[in-house]
């Protein structure tokens, strides 16, 4: 397994040597979301706390980082920083009522979609962050702005947020964090009676969880060069988020990645092809229809079933 | 009383129009078995719920070791030294028997290394040591018994407040968990029970409690308890008197 | 009008993504047919109710039976799986554009003295009102709605004395979807709709069930009244654009305060 992993990355390094501009795109964005997946992945995954919001910490770090570039003129790179930090605050003001007021399940789900549209619509009502028009990036190609005149260099990164990510999910997963955070998925009540703190591990994975996917805003600011309240903030991309794990696996670290290289290229090319022809929402459609086919027919998702397929 | 490891004084709970326990003392020497019976809906596990910091109590006090536990979250009771099991047993099926065990050492071993070894220690002293390496949720019946055990042997508490460990097993199963409950209570541990079954109890036990509608109508040896004219009345009163008499 | 609609929600107690595109999916249903068959939508609405009936009844009885033992959670995700296919196939099929059904009543209004009424809120908030109090009875008085309370209250209670748990759930669900589907109807003339409308429809509905406390008639009635007069406070003192911002926060405010009435569901 480690081997095969190391493999893959030495692999996805050599890759952009071969690839188109397009295709490079579609491995960009398959990083990317496998990025967010694996950072939903923690809260969402191994602690089993779904929240479908997680795209207001992708706003959120968007925002900040952006903002202080070009208000402050201060380097996406310190920005993207600060963005992760406000995000992680979110997430801990979300997580904190959600867990001291002990709302599970549909309840949890509700509170943390009300809070990405209370965001969202705050944000688009805010002149001073561009309001519903969002904000946009002058393209200047320098490095120091985060803007790179080569495709690769954004292929390079996405790639080193999703190996990062998935280094922090390992680290949890083989310490006394990850085996509590199963723990508390499986039965919050009897973890606790076995001396589990699941209010201070839940609050833990949301904080690490939402600080990650606030750092990769910056990405998603300063690869698309523009943000728009309704796109960082919105439900769509929250579904994006938790839909590669969740087909994928939850609460494996192969998941995500998997989910992300299934449902990217299917959502890219959809788009690309569909919606060129006025077909807006097919993809969505058809990420519907798998959502229900997993939920139905691989409740543990691809990744874990795919395995057990090959151990026999 | 104060070498009592537990001391209950007072204890009320109410849910909505239910008095469910109503001004209960008791306490739990050091390294004794006490046995808490009374027909079904009497509080038995409302009082466990209230000793494991999963409910507040209305009024009344609780010590361990003479600290007050009031007002203490679950995880914070475990810690001080008191486990619990549940009625329905609770594993965590998809993690593994180990993993299951594991969690509850890591309350004393923040090292995984060592938590692992004493959670293999207890799966050994319990005998699931064989199904380590499987799924909770494969196990039987009685193993999950077992592992709820081990699970909370395994937090090594000072006192270990068993709910209904043997109902449902065989005479086998009931003599083996009879053993282990013996040999845990030697190594030191005061252990206090629910339980309906009523062997176990009188040969476990050095003194029962008896409950009733969230009262406590009855203490002293088992022997006193069993010709105790309220005790007997309290159960004739109830339906399934066959099930819960000797 | 939001009175009304908000009975049936609250009577109903299914709390799902796909509620609100189940209403839209109404909207549009009435649509079609006063576009195609000419049928105006204060007639079309029984239409509009069979159909979404057979619908949540098939979802039911195709979806959610299979996996009733799962985690709450498989669920919440099988909901959401349907919501996104129902909004995107309308968006297919419709387009984003906002529209709205013609209807005669929706422009007529009765000049009652000095006071006017729109005529086609009357309508809807009566044919709301009769839904309700047909539905109430229909709960409460016959067989088979003492049978859906009773497999809410307790599925593996109501299966030892012999109810058929799958059909009765696959009426309850059909029953829910058909309500939604003919106040979507109902509404048509009055409300504009796009397929994105089902979202913050879903949003109302689950802050009028949640402060109702699920299940409980008054409970509805309080609740839907709270709801709409804080939205209406909310579109008179805002901006048009933050009219949005009242129900969310209200949604939020609602969870937190009322940890206890969640509770009682999720114990059950």
């Amino acid at each position: 397994m480690k081997w095969a992993g190391a493999l893959a990355v030495l692999g996805l390094l050599a890759l952009p040597l071969t690839l188109s501009s397009y295709a490079l795109t579609i491995f960009i964005f398959i990083f990317f979301y496998a990025f967010l997946g694996q950072a939903w992945n923690i809260v969402g995954g191994y602690a089993g706390q779904l929240s479908a919001g997680h795209a207001a910490f992708v706003g959120i770090g968007g925002y900040t980082a952006a903002m202080l570039s070009i208000e402050h003129g201060v380097t996406p790179w310190i920005g993207m920083f600060a963005g992760a930090v406000l995000a992680g605050a979110l997430g801990a003001l979300i997580g904190y009522l959600g867990f001291r007021f002990g709302l599970r399940g549909f309840y949890f789900v509700l509170l943390t979609v009300a809070f990405a549209e209370v965001c969202r619509i705050l944000v688009s009502n805010i002149d001073a962050v561009g309001g519903a028009l969002g904000l946009y990036i002058t393209f200047t190609g320098n490095p120091r702005h985060f803007q790179f005149q080569d495709q690769r260099a954004y292929y390079y990164i996405a790639l080193a947020l999703m190996l990062l990510a998935t280094g922090i999910a390992a680290l949890i997963e083989r310490r006394r964090f990850g085996i509590y955070l199963r723990a508390i998925r499986e039965d919050e009540m009897a973890a606790e009676a076995a001396g589990v703190d699941a209010f201070r591990y839940k609050m833990f994975a949301m904080i690490v969880s939402s600080s990650l996917t606030g750092l990769g805003g910056t990405f998603y600011a300063f690869y698309l060069f523009s943000l728009q309240p309704n796109t960082v903030f919105g439900i769509p991309l929250s579904v994006e988020i938790i839909i590669r794990p969740i087909i994928g696996g939850t609460g494996t670290l192969v998941g995500p990645i998997l989910g992300s290289f299934i449902l990217t290229p299917l959502g890219e090319l959809s788009r690309h092809y569909l919606g060129q022809s006025g077909l807006h929402g097919a993809h969505l459609v058809a990420y519907g229809l798998l959502l229900i086919a997993v939920v139905l027919f691989l409740p543990n998702g691809a990744y874990p079933w795919l395995r057990a397929r090959f151990r026999r | 009383m104060s070498h009592a490891l537990l001391d209950v004084r007072g204890l009320s709970r109410r849910f909505g129009g239910l008095q469910a326990v109503r001004d209960l003392s008791f306490s739990v020497d050091e390294r004794e078995i006490v046995a808490l019976i009374g027909p079904n809906g009497a509080g038995k596990t409302t009082v466990f719920s209230l000793l494991s910091g999963f409910l507040a109590p209305d009024s009344g006090d609780m010590r361990l070791g003479g600290r007050s536990i009031v007002g203490r979250k679950p995880h914070e009771v475990c810690a001080l030294g008191v486990a619990r099991t549940f009625q329905i047993v609770r594993p965590f099926p998809k993690l593994t028997v180990l993993e299951n065990v594991l969690i509850g050492a890591l309350v004393r071993h923040p090292r995984r290394r060592d938590a692992e070894a004493h959670a293999r220690a207890v799966l050994d002293e319990v005998g699931l040591a064989a199904k380590a390496a499987q799924p909770a949720g494969t196990l039987t019946l009685s193993e999950r018994k077992r592992l709820e055990l081990s699970r909370a042997l395994a937090t090594e508490p000072r006192l270990l407040l068993l709910d209904e460990v043997m109902a449902g097993l065989n005479t086998t199963e009931v003599e083996r968990t009879l053993e282990l409950v013996r040999a845990i209570n030697a190594r030191g541990i005061a252990v206090l029970l629910i339980e309906h079954v009523m062997r176990a109890v009188m040969s476990l036990a050095s003194r029962i409690v008896v409950l009733n509608y969230g009262e406590r109508i009855a203490e002293g040896r088992p022997d006193e308890i069993a010709n105790d004219r309220r005790v007997i009345e309290a159960y004739l009163g109830e339906p399934d008197v066959d099930a819960a008499v000797p | 009008m939001a009175v009304g609609l908000t009975l049936i929600f609250g009577v109903m107690r299914v709390v799902n993504f796909a509620h609100g595109d189940m209403m839209v999916w109404g909207m549009y249903l009435a649509y079609v047919l006063s576009t195609r068959a000419g049928l105006d939508p204060y007639l079309g609405f029984a239409l509009c109710a069979a159909a979404l009936f057979v619908f949540g009844a098939a979802v039911q009885r195709g979806l959610v039976d299979r996996i009733v033992d799962a985690p709450h959670e498989m669920q919440i995700l099988l909901m959401l799986g349907v919501a996104l296919v129902m909004e995107n196939v309308a968006l297919l099929v419709f387009g984003p554009e906002p529209i709205r059904v013609r209807s005669p009543l929706g422009a007529a209004t009765w000049y009652l003295g000095p006071l006017y009424v729109d005529v086609a809120r009357l309508v809807t908030f009566g044919v709301a009102i009769v839904l309700t109090a047909a539905l109430w009875v229909f709960l409460y008085r016959t067989d088979l709605g003492r049978q859906i309370r009773a497999a809410a209250d307790n599925p593996y209670g109501a299966l030892v004395i012999g109810t058929d748990v799958r059909r009765v759930y696959a009426a309850a669900f059909g029953i829910g979807a058909a309500c939604v589907g003919a106040a979507g109807a109902l509404v048509s003339p009055i409300l504009p709709f796009q397929p994105s409308t089902g979202l913050s429809l879903s949003v109302t509905s689950f802050n009028i069930v949640i402060i109702g406390g699920m299940g409980s008639l008054p409970g509805a009635f309080v609740g839907g009244v709270l709801v709409s007069v804080a939205e209406s406070l909310g579109a008179v003192f805002l901006k048009p654009s933050l009219k949005e911002l009242a129900s969310f926060s209200l949604l939020i405010l609602i969870l937190i305060v009322r940890p206890a009435g969640l509770f009682g569901r999720r114990a059950s």
